[in-house]
Parts: C-alpha cells; sequence; structure tokens
C-alpha cells in the first residue's frame, strides 16, 4: 500500500501537532471507499475530489554506470480541507509535493506546497498531468516523464511501463484496519527509468526500476493507528512484494500485503500474513534494519536501509529511502516509516 | 564607622530638604523627558518591525511589475511553473485598516507573522471563509469579519488569506509583488524569459517604514536629549553644591579618622540610591509623558509616512532598565567631577565662596575656550554636513558651544558693567551678581538652551507652516477633486463632466524608479493651471513647453536633491532619456516626484488606469455641480473632495506633527524655570554670609530682596538676549541642513519677531517668578540669622 505521508495538516510546523495520528480522525461530508470498487481509466487516474486524501507516490531504485545505488522519490499528495467545492483561491484542494534523492552519503529533500484552483497544482487526466510548480509527472502511463527540484537537486527522469496495474486488497479495495477503514490503492510497480540526477556531487546518468502507487480515502487509518512500515520489494527472480505494518498504540499492528508475480498477477495477503520485525535502529532509533516474513511464499529476508539517514525533513517528517534485500531473495526496494518523529 | 558616617553625611540632606528636591527632582525630570521620548520611539519602532514581519519586507526579495502596475495570477502561476519560489502579497485599506492578503501555503517563514492561536482554523483561513488575523483594534473597526486576535499584530494591521483580501479590497487577481523565498531549486528558468515586464526589488533597498521616519525618531531622540542635558545641568548644580557645603562635615569627619576612600565610596553609594529613587521617579512620570505623546505621535506618522503605529504603549523592561541606567550614569556624570575634588582636598579645607568664584571665572575662560572649538566646528559644518547624522551633530556643537560660552560671556558684560557703574551699591550689585554666576551659570545654562531650542524650534515650524499654507494654495488650485472607482465609472465621469466645466484635469500616476529612487511619476495634462500655478525653484527655458512636448521631465526638489540633479541632467524613464527642465517645490512629501506630459505617460504606461481627477469650475458653481453629479452618475459624495477638504486635511497633518515638537517644547522651557528657581533657592542660603555685611551697612531686607530679584531678571534677560541668535542659528541649521537631509527639502526662513518678544517676555517672567520666592525670603529673613552670620562665621 502507500497509505504514506498525510495532510491532515498541510501548513508549516505548529499546525502539524496531530501528524500521521491525525490520518485516523473522523470527517464527515467526505466519501468513503466502498468494496468490490470498478475502476474506470484514464479517469481514476486524475483526483478525486470527493474524498479527504489521495497521492500519487513514486519510488525508484536506481543505478549510476560505476555501480552506486541511488534512491529517488517523487510524491503528489493532495488533501481537501472540506468536502464542498470553491473556485480560485476559495477551492478547499490543497496540494504537496515531496521530492528526495537518496545517495549511499546524503539524503536531498524538497517539499513544496501550493493549492489548487489557481493552477500551481493539480492533476489533469487527459493528457495525464500531475504537477506542483515546475515539479511534474506526465504521460500515459505507459510512457512517463518526471522532474523535480529542490535547493541542492534536480532529476529528469523518463519512465517506461513493462507490465500491468497491480490492484492491492481485493480488487483494489485495501483494508488498513480490523475495524474496516479502507483505501482505494492500486500501483504501477513495473516501471523501467532512466535519466539524470543532477546533485551537488555532479550530474550522473541513472536507470532502475520504479514503482508508482496511487490511493485515495477520506479516513485511511484507525483511530488507534500511529503510523506504518511500508515496504515495496522487488526481488532479483522478478517477484514483487507489497508489505505494510500499521503500528497501534497498544504495541500490537495490523498487516497487509500483495505479492506479485513477474507478469502482474497479484495476490492480496489479510492480516498476519505478512511479518516485519525491527533488527536495528539508527541513531535517531528509527529501525532501519528489518527481517520480513512472508511464509506463504517462503519469503524469509533482512531488509537494510542503502542509507541510514533518509529522514524526510518535510513539514510531516518520516523516514523513506531505498533498501538492500538479502536472504531466501534477493533485491531491492524501498522503505517508508512514519510515526516515529 | 561606616553607620555614622552614612548618618553624618546624611543629615545634610535632613538639614537641606530642598537640595535633596532639587536633585531628586532634576533627575526625575531629565529622566522622564528622556525615557518618555525613548519609549515613544521604541513603540513606534516595535510597530514598524511587525508591520515589516508581516510583509517581510527588507527579508526578502521581491517581484514588483516595472510599471508599478498589479500582477496577474497568470504571472504567478507561470513563474512557480518555471521553479521560481514566489508568494504573492497585496495590501490595501479597508475603513483605514491595512488589509494584508498572503498565501500561507507558499510564504517564505515568518512572513505574515500569524500565530495559530486558539480559535484560529486553517481550514477557514485557507478556505476563504473570512478570517483574519489582527490587534483589538482591528476587531474593534472591522465588526463584520472574523477578526482572530493575535498577539505579534502589526497594529492597525488585519493579515488575512490572499483570496479574501482580494475580494474585501475590490481587486480581485491582482497581485501587488512577489516575495522571493530565500532558497530557490536548481535548474530554474530565467526570470527575463518568463516574466521580462517584473523587475526585482531587493529586499535592502526597499523603502521601508523605518527608514523613512529615521529622521523624525531622530528629531524627537534629539528632543529627549535636549531635556536630559538640561536635567542634568540641575542635578549638576545640585551635587556640587551639596558637595561645597558638606566640605566642613567632610573636614570634621576626616580628622575624626574616616578614610577618604571610605568617605568617597559612601558619597558614591548616596548617590547612587538618590538615582536609583529618582530614576524610578522619572520612569514612571516619563511613562505618562509619552502615554500623552504617544496619539499624537501615532497621528504624524500615519498622516506623514502612512506607517502604522499603535497608540497604546506597551510597558517594554528594555526600556525601563535603560531610563534607570541613563538616571544613573547621568548621576554619575554628574557627580564626577565633585567626587573628584573631594579626593583631592587637602585635609583641612573648608569652602570658601570667594576663591570659589574666582575659582570659577578660570574655570568659565576654559569653557568659553571649549565653546569657542565647537562653535568653530559648528560653522564648519554648517558649509559641509549632508547627512542627519551630520545634522545633528552641528546642532550639538552650536548648543553646547553656546551653552559653554554663556558664563564667559556674562562674566564679560557684568565685568563691563561694573566698572561703568559710579555709586557704591550699583558696584557692589555687579560685583555680587558676578560671584553669584558661577552658582547660577547651569541654571542660566539650561534657560539658554530652552529659549534657543524654543526660538528655533517655533522658527522651523512657523517658516514651515507660512510656505506650506502657501505651497497649498499654489497646488491645490483644482476646484474639486474625483476618486472613481474603476476605469468604466472614470470614462462615464468624464463623459458627464466635459460640457459641464472648465477643464478636467485628469491625475495618472504610477510609481517608478528614476536614478535608483522611488518616484511617483505623473502624467500632466497642458494646462494653465500648471502653467499659472507651480512655482519653480529652478528651471530651464521654456520648461512647461519642452515638457508638455514631451521632450523634457520636471521633478521635485526631494529627487533633485537625493539623485543630486541638476537642470539639464539627463535622467532613464522606461528606457527613454529625458532631460530636467524643472525643480519645484514639494513641501510635506516624503518621496521623489516628476512629471511628464499626458501623451508621453500614455505611451509609456499604457496599464496606468486614471481614476483620480481634478476639476477646474467657477467656485460658485462647483456646489451645484456635484450635487447634479451625484443625481445623475453613480459617484458617491465621498468620491468628490473638494479643495478646502483636503487643504484642511493637510494642514492638520501637519499641525499633528508639530504639536508632539511644541509639547516637548513647553517642557524643556518648564525644566529650565524649575532650575533657575532650584539654583536660586540653594544660593539663598549660602548667600547670607555675602548679604549679611551690607544688611549690617544699612541696606534693608526689603531693598536686598528686592535687588535680588532683580538680579535675576537682568540674567535672564541677558541670558534671552544671547538665546536670540542661538535660536536663530538653530532655526537656520533645522532649516537648512537637518530637514534637507531628514524630508529633502529645503524651507525658506522667514522671522516672526513678535513671537519672540513674547517668548522674551515669558522667560523673563519665568525668571522673575522663579526669582521671587527666594527674594521675599531674604526680605523676611529675621534680623537674627542675619547677626547669626557674623557669630558663626565659618
Amino acid at each position: 500500500m502507500n497509505v504514506k505521508a498525510l495532510l491532515i495538516c498541510l501548513l508549516p510546523s505548529g499546525l502539524c501537532a496531530q501528524g500521521f495520528a491525525g490520518l485516523g480522525t473522523e470527517v464527515d461530508g467526505f466519501a468513503v471507499p466502498q468494496p468490490a470498487p470498478e475502476f474506470s481509466f484514464p479517469e481514476d487516474h486524475g483526483a478525486h475530489e470527493d474524498y479527504r486524501i489521495e497521492w500519487w507516490y513514486l519510488t525508484a531504485n536506481l543505478q549510476a554506470a560505476d555501480g552506486t545505488d541511488y534512491g529517488l522519490q517523487w510524491t503528489l499528495f493532495r488533501s481537501a480541507l472540506s468536502p464542498e467545492d470553491g473556485t480560485g483561491w476559495q477551492t478547499p484542494q490543497l496540494w504537496m509535493g515531496h521530492a528526495a534523492v537518496t545517495t549511499p552519503t546524503n539524503h536531498y529533500v524538497s517539499e513544496r506546497l501550493g493549492r489548487g484552483g489557481v493552477g500551481q497544482a493539480g492533476v489533469t487526466v487527459d493528457p495525464f498531468v500531475a504537477w506542483i510548480d515546475d515539479w511534474q509527472l506526465a504521460g500515459d502511463w505507459d510512457h512517463m516523464a518526471m522532474t523535480a527540484s529542490g535547493p541542492e537537486f534536480r532529476y529528469d527522469m523518463k519512465l517506461q511501463a513493462q507490465g500491468p496495474l497491480v490492484f492491492h486488497g481485493d480488487d483494489g479495495y485495501s483494508v488498513k484496519s480490523a475495524e474496516g477503514q479502507a483505501s482505494y490503492y492500486y500501483s504501477q510497480p513495473f516501471f523501467d527509468i532512466a535519466g539524470e540526477l543532477q546533485l551537488p556531487e555532479g550530474t550522473i546518468a541513472v536507470s532502475g526500476q520504479a514503482w508508482l502507487d496511487r490511493e485515495w480515502s477520506s479516513q485511511p487509518l484507525s483511530g488507534n493507528q500511529t503510523g506504518w512500515d511500508w515496504f515495496s520489494l522487488t526481488f532479483d527472480s522478478g517477484e514483487k512484494l507489497m508489505g505494510f505494518r500499521l503500528n497501534q498504540t497498544d504495541g500490537n499492528y495490523y498487516t497487509s500485503a500483495t505479492w506479485i508475480t513477474p507478469d502482474g498477477d497479484a495476490t492480496s495477503l489479510t492480516d498476519g500474513a505478512f511479518q516485519a520485525e525491527p533488527l536495528a535502529t539508527n541513531a535517531q532509533g528509527v529501525p532501519v534494519h528489518w527481517q520480513v516474513l512472508l511464509p506463504a511464499y517462503d519469503v524469509d529476508v533482512v531488509v537494510e536501509a542503502q542509507n541510514d539517514n533518509a529522514w524526510m525533513t518535510t513539514s510531516v517528517p518520516y523516514w523513506e529511502g531505498p533498501v538492500t534485500v538479502s536472504g531466501s531473495h534477493s533485491g531491492r526496494g524501498y522503505l517508508e516509516m512514519t510515526g516515529y518523529d | 564607622m561606616i553607620r555614622p558616617t552614612l548618618q553624618a553625611l546624611l543629615s545634610h540632606w535632613w538639614r537641606n530638604p530642598l537640595q535633596l528636591f532639587t536633585l531628586l527632582a532634576g533627575l526625575a525630570l531629565a529622566t522622564a523627558l528622556w525615557s518618555g521620548v525613548q519609549a515613544v520611539n521604541a513603540e513606534a519602532r516595535a510597530s514598524y518591525a511587525a508591520a515589516a514581519t508581516t510583509l517581510g519586507e527588507g527579508q526578502y526579495d521581491r517581484l514588483i511589475e516595472k510599471d508599478g502596475q498589479p500582477i496577474d495570477v497568470a504571472t504567478y502561476i507561470n513563474l512557480r511553473r518555471a521553479g521560481w519560489l514566489v508568494s504573492p502579497v497585496i495590501s490595501g485599506r479597508l475603513n483605514g485598516v491595512r488589509i494584508i492578503g498572503i498565501e500561507p501555503l507558499t510564504a517564505p517563514g515568518g512572513i505574515g507573522a500569524i500565530e495559530m492561536a486558539d480559535g484560529a482554523d486553517v481550514e477557514r483561513f485557507l478556505a476563504g471563509q473570512g478570517q483574519m488575523f489582527g490587534s483589538a483594534d482591528v476587531a474593534r473597526i472591522l465588526p463584520e469579519f472574523d477578526v482572530i486576535l493575535s498577539q505579534n499584530a502589526a497594529p492597525n494591521t488585519a493579515v488575512t488569506d490572499i483570496g479574501i483580501a482580494q475580494q474585501i479590497l475590490g481587486r480581485v487577481g491582482q497581485i501587488d509583488s512577489l516575495v522571493i523565498a530565500p532558497s530557490q531549486p536548481v535548474g530554474q528558468s530565467d526570470l527575463g524569459e518568463i516574466a521580462p515586464h517584473l523587475v526585482l526589488q531587493a529586499a535592502q533597498s526597499t523603502s521601508d517604514v523605518a527608514q523613512l521616519t529615521d529622521s523624525f525618531h531622530l528629531n524627537l531622540t534629539a528632543f529627549g536629549m535636549l531635556s536630559f542635558a538640561v536635567g542634568i545641568f540641575i542635578v549638576n548644580g545640585a551635587i556640587g553644591l551639596a558637595f561645597e557645603q558638606r566640605r566642613p562635615v567632610v573636614r570634621t569627619l576626616r580628622a575624626l579618622g574616616v578614610s577618604l576612600r571610605t568617605l568617597v565610596w559612601l558619597m558614591a553609594a548616596e548617590l547612587m540610591l538618590f538615582a536609583l529613587i529618582a530614576g524610578m521617579i522619572g520612569v514612571a512620570l516619563g511613562y505618562g509623558i509619552a502615554a500623552l505623546l504617544l496619539p499624537d505621535v501615532a497621528a504624524t506618522l500615519r498622516g506623514l509616512y502612512g506607517a502604522d503605529v499603535s497608540g497604546t504603549l506597551q510597558l517594554r523592561p528594555v526600556w525601563w532598565l535603560s531610563g534607570l541606567a541613563i538616571a544613573m550614569g547621568g548621576t554619575a556624570i554628574a557627580a564626577f567631577g565633585a567626587l573628584w575634588k573631594l579626593s583631592r582636598m587637602p585635609l583641612l579645607a573648608g569652602g570658601q565662596q570667594r576663591a570659589l568664584a574666582m575659582a570659577a571665572g578660570r574655570r568659565a575662560q576654559g569653557l568659553a575656550v571649549a565653546a569657542g572649538v565647537l562653535l568653530g566646528v559648528y560653522v564648519l559644518l554648517c558649509f559641509t554636513a549632508t547627512g542627519l547624522i551630520a545634522g545633528f551633530a552641528l546642532l550639538a556643537c552650536l548648543l553646547i558651544g553656546a551653552a559653554l560660552a554663556l558664563p564667559w560671556v556674562l562674566d564679560v558684560v557684568l565685568r563691563f558693567a561694573s566698572s561703568r557703574s559710579m555709586s557704591v551699591t550699583a558696584q557692589w550689585f555687579w560685583a555680587d551678581t558676578r560671584q553669584q554666576l558661577p552658582g547660577l551659570s547651569l541654571a542660566l545654562m539650561a534657560l539658554l538652551l530652552a529659549m534657543a531650542a524654543n526660538i528655533g524650534v517655533s522658527t522651523m515650524v512657523s517658516s514651515f507652516r507660512t510656505t506650506f499654507t502657501g505651497f497649498l494654495e499654489q497646488r491645490l488650485t483644482s476646484e474639486l477633486y474625483i476618486d472613481t472607482r474603476d476605469a468604466a465609472q472614470a470614462e462615464s465621469f468624464v463623459r458627464y463632466a466635459e460640457p459641464r466645466v472648465d477643464a478636467i484635469l485628469p491625475i495618472m500616476f504610477t510609481q517608478i524608479s528614476i536614478a535608483n529612487q522611488p518616484v511617483d511619476i505623473y502624467g500632466t495634462r497642458d494646462h494653465t493651471t500648471y502653467r499659472e500655478n507651480w512655482m519653480m525653484l529652478a528651471q530651464a527655458e521654456k520648461h512647461w513647453d519642452t515638457t508638455f512636448a514631451g521632450e523634457t521631465i520636471i521633478v521635485n526638489e526631494q529627487l533633485a536633491r537625493r539623485a543630486g540633479l541638476a537642470i539639464g541632467d539627463v535622467v532613464t524613464v522606461q528606457g527613454r532619456q529625458m532631460p530636467i527642465a524643472g525643480i519645484y517645490g514639494d513641501y510635506g512629501n516624503p518621496i521623489g516626484q516628476a512629471i511628464i506630459a499626458e501623451p508621453l505617460f500614455q505611451t509609456l504606461y499604457p496599464n496606468v488606469v486614471t481614476d483620480r481627477f481634478g476639476l477646474r469650475i467657477a467656485p460658485e458653481r462647483a456646489q451645484d455641480f456635484v450635487a447634479d453629479l451625484v443625481r445623475d452618475t453613480d459617484l458617491t459624495s465621498a468620491q468628490i473632495i473638494n479643495q478646502a477638504g483636503i487643504k484642511a486635511l493637510s494642514l492638520e497633518v501637519f499641525e499633528r506633527t508639530f504639536t508632539v515638537t511644541s509639547a516637548l517644547n513647553v517642557l524643556t522651557l518648564a525644566v529650565a524655570g524649575f532650575a533657575i528657581l532650584m539654583s536660586l533657592l540653594t544660593l539663598a542660603g549660602m548667600r547670607l554670609p555675602q548679604l549679611a555685611p551690607a544688611w549690617a551697612m544699612g541696606m534693608t531686607r526689603r531693598r536686598l530682596g528686592k535687588l535680588e530679584l532683580t538680579r535675576a531678571v537682568i540674567l535672564a534677560a541677558l541670558t534671552t538676549l544671547l538665546a536670540l541668535p542661538l535660536g536663530l542659528a538653530l532655526a537656520y541649521a533645522l532649516l537648512s541642513v537637518v530637514n534637507v537631509a531628514a524630508f529633502g527639502w529645503k524651507l525658506p526662513m522667514y522671522l516672526f519677531p513678535s513671537d519672540y518678544l513674547r517668548l522674551g517676555v515669558f522667560a523673563l517672567l519665568a525668571a522673575g517668578a522663579a526669582a521671587l520666592w527666594p527674594a521675599l525670603r531674604l526680605a523676611r529673613t529675621p534680623p537674627a540669622e542675619l547677626l547669626k552670620v557674623f557669630s558663626n562665621e565659618r
């Protein structure tokens, strides 16, 4: 899944006391995901303004010609302040962009905030363009172009889909707690990606795999859930695993996972099938070293951060970075951890 | 040992409560005026700081339209999409409240200075439901809005979302400026490609209010310093006197074995205690003065500079402490001489009046030399001073120099009088006056300074008023002024008015930059109104002809002075080279101004909407025309201003400016009068040994009393006479140096002899009144007291 960072509050510091825990609050008037969804494309690639939160979330594991690993993140969040309509500055649709590049030694982060209605940020369906300021993800979902920039970095990437869309949970209806909170959730995990990173270290040509998540809901977390640990792993065998663990205030957690074959067949696994246990933390106390188990598929792997310090210093801070997988399966992937600030 | 010593020292004050009062009152008054002025300044500066933070002025660079017009939203979005992290700001006024619209999601940190307090609802703020942040006064003036009280809000300012601000200001889709975030991303496009019509305004060069008002505050500070100096004169006098009178006590105490070091420390401690007490009283008084002055200062600043200053005073610890520190520091300065003398005093020395007077005479000569140097510097600065600081240095040299010269000048005059007098009584009178001079000289210096300040400032104010009223007469020639709502209303108004009035003079202007100075440039219609009424300070031949032909430009004095421009110099306007054909006086305007021909203006700035007009119409028809206009068009009477109304408004602004000045003037004069009273009272006690022999030789007490009174009046008269040239020199410096530096224009100096005469009479009356009490006391001194002098000679 990708119950990613969110914006109860988009405004900088001071307002964000709620943080991720705020995702569990009830808001009246918004549409609520219903089981057995029927998606319609390309419309559903666009924004669903009657839902409170939504994101277009891309992560990529990249490699330079010299073999150095890099991680890349491009995210656009939408958050509606109210279900009502408004035009121009009065629109309740707020947007937030997060972009990052992770090198073995550095983690460059940038954040953009904006609001819909005046053209600063938004998503159009035909042609598909998701943008905030100069950041953009555009294309027909088979071929895409992506760019983002920050004070220290910039990247321009081309993406090419090598497989179908994958729907998580029950055909894209992804349950997030025992109480039944849910979201709509699908991915395009089969992107080949190539392009240039402009970093203080220099301009670097890179290529690799990218994973694009789409998710929207109005209340994806239960009131007692404080954050999550989310894994998207691509094994050398071509199989892929998306798994997450939603952490509760009582120390228990709720897990969910999707097993994806190399040709895109997906199997959803319910609570308990996916297990993830922290093995070691970084200096900040964030677990950057995990044991991940999926007994149904004989997966017993160790997941290690490529750079322990991939902390997103954004309005709502979290950890997001590339990982290396070893053990029963080897490969690479992305790890996101929230609720550790 | 310390306790009895302290008791012995303090007993002096018990026996001379008046001296103690002088000391405390002088110090308290000095502190009060100083800290009062500082409080006003601090309050105003805090207001500017809050306002500047709200807009991010001086902190962030910004983009504005080259021709001063609003920026549209499309330009803003284009910039954002090209990687320019800019945030839109709009500001305007609603019912006098400054409305600032910001875009909270893109605004760089700190801008807006909104603390989302309890009750703040992000959603409402962002979703355009009318929430704004402001102080209590804003909530009062704008009851129809959802105003959230904010501690750190700038006075008279409401911060709200740009969407709301655009609506309530009636400027939908408009942006005044784009604040540039300090950190910009890699690889953003070139500004010239995306928005060639925008220019970057660096944070430093933003002509912010604080800079603009600096001169005003420096003026206030100078007044505060003057008052403080006068107060310190009093304190110095009181301390000096007390030390002289305590010489016998000191002699006795030292003979009893108290070490000199202990004595000096005890006396210093004693003074610091007094300074602390007086300082606290002074700070409290200062608070009162500041609270009284602040509303007028706030009104002045708003009127002159458009600066919003809180009308209510807040207690700031810094200000409290600095008030106390200045009281202690002042005492230390005032007491240093006395303590130094004490530490050098021979063990058995007592006080000798005549010896002291002679020593004072020698000191006066030293002072006169210092005075000569200072006055020399003054003359030098008169020709060279340019900046405001130099201007005040010049004033300081003049005033201190003159004050220091006073004892010597008076001594010379009195010696001359003495040598010319025949009768024994007269000779004694003059000699006695000379002897009294050292004791009185500090009070007289205070009087001199107060008088000179009064003459100087009142000359400046009156000159200003005379010039300004004349200027308004010339400048506000149109009988009516119309302020239309928008281009459409302006057009229909012109259509309506054209056949009905003698002339319509459109007032079209925009803010640009000429020679790196902010300038309001006006497009002016060729009409006799301008040719006949606008007085040029300097002009080229046929300046109006060439200007109306679009060949030349006419600038105001402020611009000419600040940019160092003269007739014939060429300036660049929108890329066009234009020689200057005229420089006109533009009193009361803080910024630069320029005039070009109407057609040229329209070519250069095609987007500027003209919505204000001057109307020439026979005055007797004006009333009817206004009635017709309101009846036949959708203009409201609030949009029509008659000439008299504007004049009254303009004059009121300046009257208020000078209310503050004249209030400080009166206070200074009062302090000086008090100084004389206190000096005379303290001297009276000391002078008995001088007077007793005269009484013993047959001069009645009544006669002695009369002579005392006469003496005070003569000394005051002499001081007043000296104050006149000093005051005029001060006025000259204020008008020609300080004013030019502060405001950018030079004022012609007018003389107001009747004012000076009245002031002189007041000074004499004040001195007479101050001397009356000591004289009466002398006239009523019991003979037994006078006799005691002979039995109890020191």
